[in-house]
């Protein structure tokens, strides 16, 4: 308790240097959180696509119920089919509705005429979606197929990348807030030279006197953190209702409360680390 | 209660601090340390509380060896020995009160009771009145009080004061050596640097006097001066 005390007078009695290591810490975390919601964001949409089906195939307006129904059947023979769903124009027109349910004006120039009707197909295996796509495009009343195996695997590559950008922006910026908070609290135990000093000879023990910096750096972690994690989650909310729009369908939104609070759980563990880890290096450093 | 067995201390730059000074205080003593400026007072004091090591020789302060003293073993040490320094080393930004707890706060004593411990030393002292000034708003004396009163706080066996009256008019000075004296009446060994004569030659104390770091005087009943 008395370490903890004497931690918060070290923060308070120098308010711009605190101020500096717990911005600093924060913009870390606010690229913690982004990147998080980023891969967290992307890992849902690449599930959604891979579990919707996985080639659609849209018909032409004379292709008739039969004709679809004969390419069905035909499709089943070939076993390599795991699920297989008709959406006539009328279904079609439902699924629109239903889409632009706050938009009346879309609605009013919709019919079921200018709807194609199409086929939802999965396969069992992935690698089967090439052969089923390329047995349907030669189809007689086939209009067109979208084989959603190029949008997964462009999703795909793009979470690699911003998972690898991620890891590198957050592994810099962590050795930033760490060398950062190093020069800070080091410059703090520099200020207080004279005060160690004395309580040394006065009979403190090392560690009496290590304490109060480490959780000072513990503070400057867990506030650096929790702002961080405030920020982001603002601009999460903010975003939310034009981010939903633009994602429409896709069941990610609203984000779960539990999420966020994991989130906020592993950050400030993670805080803990780097705050613990730099006043440690400051006081093997400074205080010897 | 203290054993130097021809103790040499050389600083790094070549300097002697103290030559094959041989010392024996018993419990309950009271010993005025006499010399010139850089005689070696205050190397002596440094080496007793394990702030410097010696060079050469052996010391034993009560139970502790300080050469073989582990270095995580030093804070038990200072704790048992109070320490008036030369230059005070109070906390220019603590008030009275917080000064005399430090001894408290490091040892791991609850606030309460330090500050009700303190409370009394400061009553014993006469310095009450300025628990909650800061040092900066009390006069020489008065800082000298305060001095002792944070040296006296953890009721030391060994109380070492390092010129404590130096700086202060002969009144002041005679009171902060009274105060000195009654502490070591009930029991606390008192070793004082000073080159204060008439103190030092009215007491009739015991007096061991040190020139260029080694010791050329101990008398029982001493007066000042180096021969």
């Amino acid at each position: 308790m008395g370490f903890l005390k004497t931690s918060w007078h070290h923060v308070r009695r120098s308010p711009y240097q605190t101020l500096a290591a717990v911005l600093v810490m924060s913009l870390t975390f606010f690229i913690v959180s982004i990147f998080t919601f980023v891969i967290f964001g992307s890992s849902t949409v690449i599930s959604y696509f891979e579990s919707k089906p996985q080639v659609t195939v849209f018909f032409k307006d004379e292709a008739k119920q039969e004709n679809i129904d004969a390419l069905k059947e035909q499709l089943k023979e070939t076993g390599k089919i795991s699920r297989i769903n008709f959406v006539s124009k009328q279904g079609a027109l439902k699924i629109y509705r239903e889409q632009n349910k706050n938009d009346p004006l879309l609605l009013d120039l919709v019919t079921a005429d200018i709807l194609p009707s199409s086929l939802e197909i999965s396969t069992t295996k992935i690698e089967d979606l090439s052969v089923v796509s390329e047995m349907l495009k030669n189809g007689p009343f086939v209009q067109e197929v979208i084989y959603q195996k190029d949008i997964i695997s462009t999703l795909t590559s793009w979470t690699n990348a911003l998972r690898k950008t991620g890891a590198v922006l957050v592994i810099i910026f962590s050795f930033v807030s760490i060398f950062i908070m190093l020069t800070i609290i080091g410059l703090k135990i520099s200020q207080k030279r004279e005060e160690i000093e004395i309580m040394r000879l006065l009979g403190a023990t090392s560690w009496y006197v290590r304490w109060p910096f480490i959780f000072e750096g513990i503070f400057y972690g867990i506030a650096g953190a929790f702002v961080g994690w405030l920020i982001s989650i603002a601009i999460l909310l903010y975003a939310t209702p034009s981010l939903s729009y633009f994602m429409q369908g896709i069941p990610i939104f609203p984000i779960p409360f539990l999420f966020m609070a994991e989130l906020l759980g592993a950050e400030i563990l993670l805080a803990i680390f780097l705050g613990a880890f730099s006043s440690f290096l400051a006081v093997l450093r400074y205080l010897k | 209660m203290i054993k130097l067995d021809k103790v040499s201390k050389t600083f790094w730059n070549g300097n002697s601090g103290l030559l094959e000074v041989s010392l024996s205080v018993e419990k309950g003593e009271f010993v005025f340390l006499v010399g010139p400026t850089g005689s070696g007072k205050t190397t002596l004091f440094r080496l007793l509380i394990k702030e410097v090591l010696p060079s050469k020789g052996a010391i034993t302060v009560g139970d502790f060896d300080l050469i073989k003293l582990p270095h995580n073993k030093i804070s038990h040490l200072r704790k048992k020995i109070g320490i008036i320094f030369q230059d005070l080393k109070l906390l220019l930004d603590r008030t009275i009160i917080e000064n005399i707890v430090l001894p408290l706060e490091v040892s791991g004593f609850k606030p309460q009771e330090s500050r009700k411990r303190a409370e009394e030393i400061m009553s014993k002292i006469g310095i009450l009145e300025h628990r909650d000034k800061f040092p900066i708003q009390l006069s020489g004396g008065e800082l000298q009080r305060t001095a002792i009163a944070r040296a006296l706080i953890l009721s030391p066996d060994l109380l070492l004061a390092d010129e404590p009256t130096g700086n202060l008019d002969p009144k002041t000075s005679k009171e902060i050596v009274d105060l000195l004296l009654d502490i070591n009446k009930k029991g606390t060994t008192v070793i004082m640097a000073t080159h204060n004569v008439e103190i030092v030659n009215s007491l009739g104390k015991r007096v061991v006097a040190l020139e260029k770091g080694k010791l050329v005087k101990d008398e029982k009943k001493g007066k000042y001066g180096v021969s």
